[in-house]
């Protein structure tokens, strides 16, 4: 539920490397940190989600220095889908993710960006829904929900649901954000709104995603959502301990007191 | 513009303006003197609110807990797809 009017800018600045005058360019951002087997599932499923739609895509691969061998895989399946289609863009060590965001945006010449998790809880097939559901609104953000809707979540226990739903309805009563899914982080900007939105955050891990919004609705940025399917880690484990929690509640406090 | 308030400002405006509302029909400042079976219903009403809006919470979270929608769909379809893209990648090269 967000306004019409939108403060953002019409495409001035016209990217002409890799994109037709008027074409819209996607670029999906994924920063990796040890992701060897994962990677190579998500990128056949954006190649195929895109392929099978017709966009105009590329994916930039922000790998931190992953010891495991992620920037090997990223190598290869560079070759495979052609450097054109497959932008590596690593960094030397585990550095921040909003640092990861400008790094890539940096390189990418879409006209719309892309960030999800590369550990395959995101899944491509609904980037065409967020594209289609941009286009109907002409949202600045487009946000994917696990909340609302027929969106939804696998693998979580009965204790992960109840944080999961108790936290988003503190969040929901201190902030009142107008996005149902605040933590989320599968989301589709234009390029020009996360610019401008990764200046203005300070916030790590969650919180940052959380105050994305919070700035955007702040800018009078319009946001729109498309239920989604998050499928907890089917590699590896989840992490959601006490000190994530902690900072979470410090982070939402922050948010509540400053904005 | 000004700056606008934060959402933590606009809540201590919000309990400031309903706390001394209520402080001033209940204690009868401003020389309002309501009947008394109205002061009676007034005087305990924040701890009701508060008690209510308790049960409200715990409500609510507990009915999206229970609607909660579990993506067995989603699950299986990935794992599926996850045969067919090592296959495929295979084939292409990857080692």
């Amino acid at each position: 539920a967000s306004e019409e009017a939108s403060a953002s800018p019409r495409r001035s600045r016209r990217e002409s490397e890799g994109r037709a005058r008027g074409q819209d360019k996607y670029s999906v951002l994924l920063p990796t940190y040890n992701e060897r087997e994962n990677l190579p599932l998500i990128v056949w499923l954006l190649v195929k989600s895109f392929s099978e739609s017709g966009i105009n895509y590329e994916i930039i691969i922000i790998d931190d220095g992953s010891p495991d061998g992620t920037r090997d895989i990223a190598e290869q399946l560079e070759k495979i889908y052609g450097s054109d289609k497959i932008l590596l863009r690593p960094r030397e060590k585990k550095l921040g993710l909003g640092t990861a965001y400008i790094h890539g945006m940096k390189h990418a010449t879409g006209n719309y960006i892309i960030i999800m998790d590369a550990d395959l809880s995101h899944h491509p097939k609904f980037i065409p829904e967020f594209i289609r559901k941009q286009k109907e609104g002409n949202f600045d953000i487009v946000s994917g929900t696990r909340y609302k809707g027929n969106g939804g979540v696998y693998g979580w226990d009965l204790k992960r649901k109840i944080i999961s739903r108790g936290a988003n309805f503190i969040t929901q009563i201190l902030l009142r954000p107008g996005a149902s899914d605040l933590t989320g982080s599968f989301r589709l900007y234009r390029k020009e709104v996360l610019q401008k939105l990764i200046e203005k955050c300070v916030s790590k891990g969650y919180v940052f995603q959380m105050e994305m919004i919070v700035r955007a609705r702040q800018l009078n940025y319009t946001i729109g959502e498309v239920p989604i399917s998050f499928v907890d880690r089917v590699y590896g484990e989840s992490k959601l301990g006490g000190n994530e929690i902690v900072s979470f509640l410090k982070g939402l406090l922050t948010l509540f007191a400053t904005t | 513009g000004g700056v606008p308030m934060t959402k933590l400002a606009q809540w201590l405006w919000g309990l400031a303006l309903l706390g001394s509302t209520w402080a001033a029909l209940t204690t009868g400042a401003l020389g309002l003197e309501l009947p008394s079976s109205c002061r009676e219903v007034l005087w305990p009403l924040p701890a009701y609110l508060l008690v209510s809006a308790g049960c409200y919470a715990l409500g609510t979270v507990g009915y999206r807990v229970a609607t909660f929608h579990d993506c067995e769909d989603a699950a299986r379809e990935l794992q599926s797809q996850i045969q067919e893209a090592r296959a495929d990648l295979a084939r292409r090269g990857l080692r």
